[in-house]
């Protein structure tokens, strides 16, 4: 059975057809990528999943439960941790304020504490910083406390929207590569990027997405060599 | 002239730690979700009631006379804090709520709504039940404390004592607890909160249920330092603490405590000194002159107030 899966799912986001039934899987353990243009629906598709954008047709599964109706804090309950376009670390809290939101809902001081460790073996960086405002820090350590607080969560699966955009190459690479190391530790993730190149480089499975449509589906590695994609998205 | 100073601030900080306490629940509320709660003083008001209603049945069943004042003061603040607060909760669930992605403009209408309902049906119920809509209740701190220079009343301090513990209290749960920085997250990103599995309408209500049994607990103070209450003390009062919030900073919690304080100083000086200063052309009478004055100033000079940031338009 499928982690997530997302049937024929219909979304309208301001007053435009935004997706076009659109159907997706993610199974376990896998890090399944979206990838597509500009406005192509991208994250209209991680905000339908996340219940900030509404599906008016079609269903999304999770755990074989359908979460379609789901309010967004029921969702990410569930264990979906969405990590925003445009990180959206909370600036005005500290480091460790914005990580304990993460935790929210976690009510196990033991696995709080676990969470802690847990995003400071990805993100050392953190540990530095704990007591700093979130707003106060570079583009790539807020997409690093960003990641880390969705990983407060314990969550069952990831989203990451974007994580690469306006950073620096060096940090691009640094981040795939922890996307990477968190999925060999078991983390399932879908991540939706306009990078196709890295994303698909890191990814078991990849989707193009186009005006609300997967038009593709495949291997990564099969996406990475397809001429098409090649000179859509990869050039 | 300077033989009244010490009764003058005295005078003004009493006052003053009642604006700061009824102005954090117009920061707070602005704070979440941007909006002027314009009928906080009117819970205000009703907690007054409810607290001078507390001590006239308790004092007509004759338990008041054998009760400790401290005892019999703490058991009208709590009765007063929990029926403001699900006041306001109330208020929130039916009136605001419903108008949340409504224009700006709506549920400040509704609130000023609210705010002539609460006006009236306080007036309708006590003038039915006790035949007048004035109420003296009974005082329960009357003694005075002599330092020589001056004067000061027993219940000017227990006022300043319970107004800096609830300011001390709410600035601890908010910048320590969980639920707090929940409060902080969500006036800083919603939507974001909500993705950290914060259900965000849990934290409006609980804003608006501390804001309002502040207001609430508020109101006993004042009936226990005027004597006197009508269902229209709401008013002038709200708009007082209001100025104190935005001369703070609205949606600031250290500004609104501040604000509270500058505003009922400066009320109490005013209304002292006034008069002789100007040779009488302006006497005490033009006090609240001066709050609003203020408010203008500020709007004017520095919207963002002392210790708010100045917001830049959102492109």
């Amino acid at each position: 059975m499928a982690l997530l899966e997302l049937q024929n799912v219909h979304t309208y986001y301001g007053g435009i057809h935004a997706l076009k039934g659109l159907s997706i899987k993610v199974e376990p353990g896998e890090i399944v990528t979206l990838i597509g243009s500009n406005g192509a629906g991208k994250s209209t598709t991680l905000k339908t999943i996340c219940g900030q954008a509404r599906a008016r047709e079609g269903k999304v599964l999770f755990n074989g439960k359908e979460i379609t109706q789901l309010k967004t804090h029921e969702i990410a309950a569930s264990g979906i941790a969405h990590v925003p376009e445009g990180r959206r670390i909370f600036p005005k809290l500290t480091v460790k304020e914005n990580l304990e939101m993460g935790a929210f809902g976690v009510k196990d001081k033991k696995v709080i504490d676990e969470g802690f460790e847990l995003a400071f073996h990805y993100f050392p960086r953190l540990k530095e910083r704990i007591n700093q405002k979130g707003g106060t820090m570079s583009g790539g350590e807020q997409q690093m406390l960003a990641i880390a607080r969705g990983l407060m969560m314990r969550p069952k699966i990831l989203m990451l929207d974007e994580p690469s955009m306006g950073l620096a190459p060096i940090l691009v690479e640094q981040i795939f590569h922890i996307i990477t190391e968190m999925n060999q530790e078991g983390m399932t993730i879908l991540l939706v990027e306009q990078n196709a190149n890295q994303a698909l480089s890191v990814a078991n499975r990849g989707y193009v997405i186009q005006t609300g449509e997967i038009i593709l589906q495949e291997e990564a590695k099969a996406l990475l060599s397809n001429p098409q994609v090649r000179e859509a998205y990869l050039a | 002239m300077l033989s009244m100073l010490p009764q003058v601030l005295i005078d003004g900080l009493t006052l003053g730690f009642m604006y700061a306490v009824v102005a954090l629940g117009y920061t707070m509320v602005y704070g979440i979700l941007e909006f002027i709660n314009f009928a906080h003083g009117e819970i205000f008001m009703v907690g007054a009631f409810v607290g001078t209603e507390v001590l006239l049945i308790t004092d007509s069943l004759g338990a008041l006379e054998g009760m400790n004042p401290f005892v019999a003061f703490l058991i009208t603040l709590i009765i007063s804090m929990a029926i403001t607060g699900l006041l306001g909760i109330t208020i929130e669930r039916v009136a605001y709520r419903p108008l949340r992605n409504a224009p700006r403009l709506v549920p400040l209408i509704s609130a000023i709504g609210v705010s002539f309902l609460l006006q009236d049906l306080v007036r309708f119920t006590e003038a039915i039940a006790r035949n007048a809509f004035i109420l003296n209740g009974p005082q329960l701190f009357t003694g005075k404390f002599d330092l020589g220079f001056a004067q000061i009343p027993s219940k000017s301090i227990v006022i300043i004592v319970i107004a800096i513990a609830m300011m001390v209290g709410l600035s601890l749960f908010i910048s320590k607890s969980k639920w707090g920085i929940a409060m902080r997250a969500v006036s800083q990103d919603q939507s974001t909160a909500s993705l950290m599995t914060i259900n965000v309408d849990k934290v409006i209500m609980l804003t608006f249920l501390i804001g309002s049994s502040l207001g609430g607990a508020t109101g006993v103070l004042f009936a226990q330092n005027y004597g006197s209450i009508d269902p229209f003390i709401g008013f002038i009062l709200g708009m007082k603490a209001f100025t104190a919030a935005v001369l703070g900073g609205i949606g600031n919690i250290k500004g609104a405590m501040f604000g509270g304080v500058v505003i009922g100083l400066v009320e109490s000086l005013a209304g002292a000194y006034m008069g002789q200063l100007t040779n009488g052309a302006f006497g005490a009478e033009y006090k609240d002159v001066i709050a609003f004055s203020i408010l203008i100033l500020v709007l004017l000079f520095k919207p963002e107030g002392l210790f708010g940031e100045a917001v830049k338009e959102k492109v």
